[in-house]
């Protein structure tokens, strides 16, 4: 068994950061470039922000219900019912439209552009792309990381939106409270910050989703075994990474736009 | 392009589309090639010849800026590409021709659309492109195969669709990685027939990597005669130069350079050897 080699492991590891870093920032930089593939970017959008539509919808619409039945439990011992809708409004503008929306899209889009693109890698597309005089960062990863960005950021407010009426939907139906009171709470409860908060998370998350899941495709080796590695460690990685950043980002939010 | 990149020291563009000067690379601590010296000429073709893993296929990157080598310096149409930024690369690559080992093709895209790849990216009218990519299947006889996708293709249609999406901009330079490879002898036979009408109606000068020795013989041996739209063999005693060359690689050296009689007369005993 060959032994194993701490040095070289970290020369992996930091040689990984330092290409991932640089394709990122390319894939932003590239945006102020010629040329500019619109219409590369237009067709990622659609795939990405009208192709996750019913999956968002879903796990937005449910996450919604479930907090408004788990938040009763608690409200009710302290005759706080009416509080469902502020509760459930703050949770999902906050923090789980964002970051539900985005580990969907995660899930999906990641591992689609990882499987994508390592596809290309091993049969030599990319190299075949650059052969022709186009940069592939160009081509392939600004188009989806741009696109990203934005549909991630309708998505989540599409989330949010069908969180709020799922719970809505839990309050009337299983708690008998009152439409216009849920509603009243839930909109008067969000203040400026909540909103701010929650609608820059996307934009951070699509960028993510878009470039690990590029990253790892353009990184693929080894044949089918080797996209499938690629399109495993998009996915967990994006995921893990959104949940880390999030945690960083909300702290910075918090200083930036003060929430009550 | 090109910026602050040496010319050619060896003759400039037209005399020399490639030369290689002292170039070296290696992976992980082991060399592949060392201090190679070559150039080709205008109008040549140069066939890379060596058993698997003597850096053939690298050399071809290597001449299209793919890689970098650890030391030496590399000219290609008369601009030193080790010394090119990647933008710049980009340009000098829209000069050159590059059929790939597995044809690359875009398995996402028809035939038309691998084959206009470069004429969409410059944003010609679809007429002009469609008239163009019906000229350049001809060559190839394939004009039937427009909306097919690369699937739905033969392995050696899928190579003659590379070499119709290589020729189309009409390329100053070729490089044809293994373009038999795994084809049966007469697919293999019409494709080496397709580089000798490049070869000799274009005179496009060119990189031939291939493991068949066949092949590479049958390219030294004959000629494209235009009027009959045919290869032909070369006549006995009318010596016809097919301005073709070949380069023998073994340990990560050049062993050989010459023509195929110069190769077949070889003493060599590893040449020799190779041969038989």
């Amino acid at each position: 068994m060959e032994l194993f080699s701490p040095t070289e492991f970290a020369k992996d590891k930091i040689l990984s950061v330092q290409e991932y870093t640089l394709l990122s920032w390319h894939s932003l930089t590239n945006l102020f470039k010629q040329p500019r593939y619109i219409a590369d970017t237009l067709q990622q959008a659609d795939v990405i922000g009208v192709g996750s539509l019913p999956i968002v919808i879903l796990t937005g619409f449910f996450t919604g219900a479930v907090l408004a039945l788990q938040s009763a439990n608690s409200l009710t011992r302290f005759g706080a019912l009416s509080f469902t809708g502020q509760l459930v409004s703050l949770s999902m503008v906050r923090e789980l439209g964002p970051v539900l929306t985005g580990l969907m899209v995660a899930g999906r889009n990641a591992s689609g552009m990882a499987s994508e693109l390592g596809s290309m890698k091993v049969t030599e597309q990319i190299d075949a792309m650059r052969a022709l005089g186009t940069d592939p960062g160009k081509k392939l990863v600004t188009p989806r990381v741009l696109s990203t960005m934005v549909m991630l950021f309708f998505l989540t407010i599409i989330s949010d939106l069908v969180g709020l009426t799922g719970g809505s939907m839990v309050a009337v139906l299983l708690l008998r409270l009152d439409a216009n009171e849920y509603w009243n709470y839930a909109w008067r409860s969000l203040a400026m910050g909540d909103v701010f908060q929650g609608l820059v998370k996307p934009v951070f998350f699509g960028f993510i989703i878009a470039s690990v899941g590029c990253y790892y495709g353009l990184s693929a080796r080894g044949g089918t075994q080797g996209v499938g590695r690629a399109t495993t460690q998009a996915v967990v990685a994006a995921s893990v990474l959104i949940l880390v950043v999030d945690f960083f980002l909300t702290r910075l939010l918090m200083v930036i736009v003060p929430v009550r | 392009m090109a910026n602050g990149a040496q010319s050619d020291p060896a003759g400039g563009e037209q005399k020399h589309p490639i030369v290689f000067e002292k170039v070296s690379i290696g992976f992980e601590g082991n060399p592949v090639l060392e201090e190679i010296s070559f150039s080709l000429e205008h109008g040549e073709t140069k066939i890379l010849l060596g058993v698997s893993g003597s850096g053939k296929t690298l050399i071809l990157k290597l001449a299209l800026g793919l890689i970098k080598p650890d030391s030496g310096r590399i000219y290609v149409l008369g601009h030193e590409i080790t010394q090119l930024k990647e933008d710049d690369l980009f340009a000098l690559r829209r000069m050159i021709g590059m059929v790939f080992q597995e044809s690359a093709l875009f398995d996402s895209l028809s035939v038309e659309e691998n084959v206009a790849y470069r004429l969409f990216e410059e944003h010609l009218s679809y007429e002009e492109i469609h008239r163009r990519v019906i000229e350049a299947l001809r060559f190839v006889e394939l004009e039937n195969t427009v909306d097919l996708y690369p699937s739905e293709l033969s392995g050696g249609m899928r190579r003659r669709v590379a070499i119709a999406r290589a020729i189309i901009t009409e390329p100053h330079l070729l490089l044809y990685d293994s373009p038999t490879g795994g084809l049966d002898p007469v697919t293999s036979t019409t494709i080496i027939e397709l580089l000798v009408k490049q070869r000799d109606v274009y005179q496009t000068s060119a990189l031939l990597v291939t493991h068949r020795l066949q092949d590479a013989y049958l390219m030294a041996t004959h000629h494209f005669n235009r009027q009959a739209n045919r290869m032909e063999t070369n006549p006995e005693g009318e010596p016809v130069d097919t301005h073709t060359r070949f380069l023998l690689l073994r340990d990560c050296r050049i062993i050989f350079q010459g023509t195929a009689t110069e190769l077949a007369s070889s003493s060599d005993p590893y040449i020799r050897d190779y041969l038989s």
